[in-house]
C-alpha cells in the first residue's frame, strides 16, 4: 500500500492505493476529476525527493506527494 | 540555518541575531534580503503553506553550494497569515568578500521563488485565495500527465 498526499492549494485528502510503479499512480490520478487542473503542472516527490520519471518501482509504505506551482517570499 | 515561524517575521530580532551569530567568523560581507508584503489589489495580507521536508533538503543543497565558496546562507520564512507591511521572508548570505555574497543572494532568491515548496494565498474579503497567476511550476512538473 502506498499513500498519495496533495500539497498546498490542492484541496484533497490523502489517498492510499496499491501500485507497483509511479506509472500506475499516474493512470489512476489522471482519471480523478478533482485533479484535472493539477495533473499537468504538479511536480512529484517520492518519499520527499522530487522525481523526474514515472518508471520508478514502488514498495509498500512509499509516500508520493504532488506539489503544485509554488510562490514563496 | 532554516527558520520557520507562524505569522509575520520579527525582522529586527532575526537580522540582529544572525549578525551576532556570525560576528566571530571573519566574514567581510553580510547581505540580507527582506521580503515585505505590499498593499496591492486590495489585499489585507498574504498567507503561506510550507512543506518543510522538501524545503529543508532544497536549503541543504544550497548551503552546500555556499560552503564550497566559503560562504553561509540563512533563511527565515512565515507560515500562515502575514499582513500588509509585515515581512514574510528573509534570506541572507555571509561571505569572506562581497562578490560571492552579491552573486549568491540573487541566485538563491531566484531559485527560491522557482523551486521552494511554499504556496502563497491572497487574503482578500475574508477569503484565502491561491495566487495561481504568480506561481511557478517546479522544474520537472507535469510528468503525471505525460510530460518528461
Amino acid at each position: 500500500m502506498i499513500t498519495i498526499e496533495f500539497l498546498g492549494p490542492i484541496q484533497k485528502a490523502a489517498i492510499t492505493m496499491e501500485a507497483v510503479s509511479l506509472r500506475d499512480v499516474a493512470e489512476v490520478l489522471k482519471q480523478d476529476d478533482e485533479l484535472v487542473q493539477w495533473i499537468d503542472n504538479c511536480a512529484v516527490a517520492l518519499n520527499d525527493t522530487l522525481v523526474a520519471s514515472l518508471d520508478i518501482p514502488l514498495k509498500d509504505g512509499d509516500k508520493i506527494s504532488l506539489l503544485p506551482p509554488v510562490c514563496g517570499g | 540555518m532554516l527558520e520557520l515561524y507562524e505569522g509575520a517575521l520579527n525582522v529586527p530580532e532575526i537580522i540582529t541575531r544572525w549578525y551576532a551569530e556570525e560576528a566571530d567568523y571573519n566574514y567581510g560581507a553580510y547581505i540580507p534580503f527582506i521580503g515585505t508584503v505590499r498593499a496591492e489589489d486590495g489585499i489585507e495580507g498574504l498567507s503561506f503553506d510550507v512543506y518543510e521536508p522538501i524545503l529543508s533538503s532544497w536549503f541543504d543543497t544550497w548551503q552546500a553550494k555556499a560552503e564550497a565558496l566559503g560562504a553561509k546562507l540563512k533563511m527565515a520564512h512565515s507560515r500562515g497569515d502575514v499582513l500588509v507591511h509585515e515581512s514574510s521572508y528573509i534570506a541572507a548570505v555571509f561571505s569572506p568578500k562581497r562578490r560571492v555574497a552579491l552573486e549568491m543572494i540573487e541566485q538563491f532568491v531566484e531559485d527560491f521563488k522557482a523551486s521552494a515548496p511554499i504556496w502563497k494565498y491572497d487574503l482578500k474579503d475574508g477569503q484565502r485565495l491561491y495566487a495561481a497567476d504568480r506561481s511557478t511550476a517546479i522544474q520537472g512538473a507535469g510528468i503525471l500527465g505525460g510530460k518528461s
